[in-house]
C-alpha cells in the first residue's frame, strides 16, 4: 500500500512522538524519503515544537516572583493546616 | 521538567509543609513558577491577568496542599488547578472564543502548510522580539481546547497521560486534539517565519 500525502499528514504528531505502529511508521518513512513537500512539512513541524518548547516565549514579567512570593507570605500568617479543614477555604 | 527536580523530594517537602513548615513552600514550587504563568498566559492572553491568576493558583494550592493526595506528580496537580483558575477566568470574560465554538471545530480536518523550502530556523531567532510574538500570538489564537493540551504537551514538557489527566479528557482525545493543534501551528507558522527570518546565504536557492 503506498500513502498518499494526506494520509502520511495524520500521522505526523505520531511520528515526532515516536508512537506509531511499526507498520504505519513503515510506509510514512518509505513516503518521507521521496516527498519532498511532506518531508518540508514535518521539518516544519518539528522545528516550531523547538521553538515554542523555549522557555523565552513566555517570559515572565519582571518583579514576578517577588510580587507572587510576598503574596504568599501574606497568606502563611497564621496559616494552620486543620484535621478538620476549617481554615479559610476556597471554593 | 529538569534532572535536579526530579531528584528534589517533594513528598517530603509536602509533608514538612503540611506539619507546619509553611515556608517550604516557597521553596516547592520555585521550579514551576514559569510553567503556571506560561500556562496562565497562554489562556488568558494578558499579563495582568496571567500573573493574578497565577499567584491565584498558588494560593489556591497552598491552601489545599492537605488534599493532595500523591497519585499525581505534584507539578500536574498544580497545572490542573492553574487550568481550572484560568478557565474559570475566561468563562467570566466571556471571550469571543468560547467553549462551545471550540468544540464545533474539533471534528474538522487541518491542512498543513505545503512549504517546499523550509530550512531550519535557529533558535536565535527567539532573541527577536518579532519572532517572540508571532509564537504567542500564534498559541494564544488557538482555540482553547487545542491550546491547552497543546501548552500542556509541548510547552511545558507533561507527557500525553499526564496532559490528558489534568484536562480530564481520554489519552486517545488528547493525542487527537495535539495532532490537530500542531498542524495548525505549523499551517501559521511556517508561511510567516519564512516571511520574517532573513534569507541564509548558504542555500543558493533562496
Amino acid at each position: 500500500m503506498v500513502l498518499e500525502c494526506k494520509h502520511v499528514w495524520e500521522h505526523i504528531s505520531g511520528y515526532l512522538d515516536g508512537n506509531l505502529d511499526a507498520a504505519v511508521l513503515e510506509e510514512v518513512q518509505k513516503h518521507l524519503e521521496h516527498c519532498e513537500i511532506c518531508s518540508a512539512i514535518l521539518d516544519s513541524t518539528r522545528n516550531i515544537l523547538i521553538l515554542t518548547a523555549d522557555e523565552r516565549v513566555f517570559e515572565l514579567p519582571l518583579g514576578f516572583s517577588e510580587r507572587l512570593h510576598a503574596r504568599l507570605e501574606t497568606e502563611m500568617r497564621g496559616f494552620t493546616y486543620g484535621p478538620s479543614g476549617s481554615e479559610e477555604g476556597d471554593t | 521538567m529538569n534532572a535536579s527536580v526530579e531528584n528534589r523530594n517533594e513528598a517530603q517537602m509536602i509533608a514538612s509543609i503540611l506539619a507546619g513548615n509553611t515556608h517550604e513552600f516557597h521553596r516547592l514550587i520555585q521550579p514551576y513558577e514559569r510553567s503556571v504563568y506560561s500556562m496562565a498566559l497562554s489562556m488568558l492572553q494578558n499579563e495582568a491577568d496571567a500573573e493574578d491568576a497565577a499567584q491565584e493558583a498558588f494560593l489556591k494550592a497552598f491552601r489545599n496542599l492537605d488534599k493532595f493526595r500523591g497519585e499525581a506528580k505534584f507539578s500536574t496537580w498544580l497545572i490542573s488547578i492553574t487550568l481550572n483558575e484560568a478557565r474559570s477566568r475566561l468563562r467570566h470574560k466571556k471571550t469571543a472564543k468560547t467553549e462551545s465554538l471550540d468544540e464545533l471545530t474539533e471534528g474538522g480536518h487541518v491542512s498543513p502548510a505545503l512549504l517546499r523550502d523550509w530550512r531550519e530556523i535557529p533558535s536565535e531567532a527567539l532573541e527577536r522580539q518579532e519572532v517572540r510574538l508571532l509564537l504567542q500570538d500564534a498559541i494564544t489564537d488557538l482555540p482553547t481546547i487545542y491550546r491547552e493540551v497543546f501548552v500542556l504537551r509541548d510547552m511545558e514538557d507533561l507527557s500525553v497521560n499526564q496532559s490528558a489527566e489534568a484536562l480530564g479528557i481520554t489519552v486517545a482525545a488528547t493525542k487527537v486534539r495535539l495532532h490537530r493543534a500542531r498542524l495548525m501551528l505549523q499551517k501559521r507558522l511556517a508561511p510567516e517565519l519564512k516571511r520574517v527570518m532573513p534569507k541564509r546565504r548558504w542555500f543558493p536557492w533562496f
